[in-house]
């Protein structure tokens, strides 16, 4: 692939996941809105668009106000972890057969290494906030995210058996030739979208910001752009686990002749972006004690049948 | 194992559920466009309305004031040539009003209403004090026909004691006759 495309893949990767998240802000409101029998944040601009701007606009001139009792270094660093590793997480993508920042052989390790890094943005935010409501939700937020990515990596495993490569292009490819995951991996699939629910701690999952008990969780101390780097990182991780479905169950680019290869991989992941805000709407959150009970004792050994299954089927064919 | 599927299967349930509502109407009234239907007793911005002739049926009786929980009304009685009643001064403060309706039971002669009419938002707190003539309207509200002094033993001009609509003539106490 050229220097130059590569070039433009990294622009406009960077200003659809900045752009994706800035309007997913008013997206979800509205979305919620529509589920919940109201229209939803309508007034500005057409549709009420112009909300997302006024939404960063606000962000932005709002007092950035740091607690005299917190760790200012750590305090300022954790917020931006989330959002670097999430952009990092960005990089193995594949919009189509040739257009990808960069295709690694351990595209999927690296990714998950990446998710698994914006915990440590959670855990940090939390822990140097030194309030207890934000260390509860950093607390909260490490067990979660440590014990959901166990499986996490444990469920995406059947599909590199049966592709034989931890390169998401590879993966991609090897749904062309074959079918797409969702029909041969559909427990992985399974688990995967929960786990990967929990990673990015959205609804029902978002124990580490549970307002009704623990105040606003880890970024409870925090204000200003900070917040909204939080904020930010929240909605990249939605975008990335999204793609990522899209990508290793759903075929990614692929899809009949008639769109452009990308298209498929943006209405796909746009779908889900979709379902994730349905659940959002739909599902209450789980207790903190259930939600540990549900990972290690339903999730995990699930994920391990799967992936026994399915090394016995690689054998034996 | 039942119970898990069983969590997992009722979950669905309540998606496909929220699902469905993305083809409900909206239940939300889209306000300035869109005008909430308003009942005709709604309790919104008080008046003052006047009798068939066009004269002020508010005879400054002080009940208004005076039931007033939130103390809002203020008015001054004073009196005309004719012997008629009448408010010298009459100050409603909306910034103090909570609209409940009392001075309108209060009123013995259905002078002061409240109307369907909630839009009185001021930038300015000083611009919420009515006086009389911002409450006074040129019609009769709510309840069209009604004069007080035509009803009333109250003798006014061009009406003396017992002329008003089913009164009695004044008996003359002093007198023995049956």
């Amino acid at each position: 692939m050229e220097e130059l495309v590569i070039y433009l893949v990294i622009i406009a990767t960077l200003l659809g996941a900045f752009g994706g998240a800035g309007v997913l802000v008013w997206f979800e409101r509205r979305l919620l809105g529509f589920w919940q029998d109201r229209p939803g944040p309508n007034r500005v601009g057409p549709f009420g668009i112009g909300l997302a701007v006024a939404d960063i606009i606000k962000l932005f001139a709002k007092d950035d106000w740091i607690p005299p009792f917190a760790d200012r270094f750590i305090f300022t660093f954790a917020p931006t972890a989330v959002v670097m590793a999430m952009l990092m997480g960005f990089a193995v993508v594949p919009y189509s057969k040739e257009l990808y920042v960069t295709d690694l052989n351990i595209g999927l390790l690296f990714f998950l290494g990446m998710t698994s890094l914006a915990v440590y943005s959670v855990l940090l935010g939390g822990l140097s906030s030194n309030n207890k409501y934000a260390l509860f939700g950093g607390l909260r937020a490490a067990a979660q995210m440590v014990s959901y990515e166990v499986f996490m990596g444990l469920s995406l495993m059947g599909v590199v058996m049966l592709s034989g490569s931890f390169s998401l292009v590879d993966i991609v490819n090897t749904q062309a030739e074959n079918v797409w995951f969702i029909i041969s991996q559909p427990l992985g699939f399974f688990v995967f979208l929960i786990a990967g629910i929990a990673e990015s701690h959205r609804l029902p999952f978002d124990l580490p910001e549970a307002e009704h008990e623990i105040v606003a969780g880890f970024h409870t101390e925090y204000s200003s752009m900070k917040f909204g780097m939080f904020m930010l990182g929240e909605y990249l991780g939605l975008i990335l686990i999204s793609s990522m479905i899209a990508t290793i169950f759903f075929g990614g680019w692929l899809g009949p002749d008639f769109l452009p290869a990308p298209f498929w991989f943006l209405g796909k992941t746009f779908a889900f972006i979709c379902f994730f805000i349905l659940l959002r709407a739909g599902i209450p959150r789980p207790r903190y004690d259930q939600l540990m009970s549900f990972g290690w004792k339903v999730m995990l050994p699930l994920t391990l049948v799967n992936l026994l299954v399915t090394g016995a089927v690689v054998l034996w064919m | 194992m039942k119970s898990v599927i069983l969590a997992i299967w009722s979950q669905l349930v309540t998606l496909y559920q929220v699902l469905l509502h993305t083809f409900t109407p909206f239940d939300t009234v889209q306000y300035p466009e869109q005008m909430p239907v308003l009942p005709p007793r709604y309790r919104g911005r008080i008046i003052l309305t006047r009798d068939p002739d066009g004269n002020e049926r508010c005879v400054a009786c002080n009940l208004c004031a005076a039931v007033c929980p939130a103390d809002c009304i203020a008015l001054q009685k004073t009196e005309d040539e004719h012997g008629r009643w009448y408010p010298e001064f009459f100050r409603i403060n909306f910034s103090r009003c909570v609209m409940c309706g009392m001075c309108e039971e209060a009123c013995p002669t259905y002078s002061i209403q409240l109307t369907p009419d909630f839009e009185m938002c001021e930038y300015d707190r000083q611009n919420l004090v009515y006086e009389k003539e911002h409450l006074l309207i040129a019609g009769q509200g709510k309840y069209p026909g009604y004069s007080f002094y035509n009803v009333s033993g109250k003798s006014i001009k061009d009406k003396d004691k017992g002329e008003a609509l089913n009164e009695a003539a004044p008996t003359d106490v002093r007198s023995l006759l049956p």
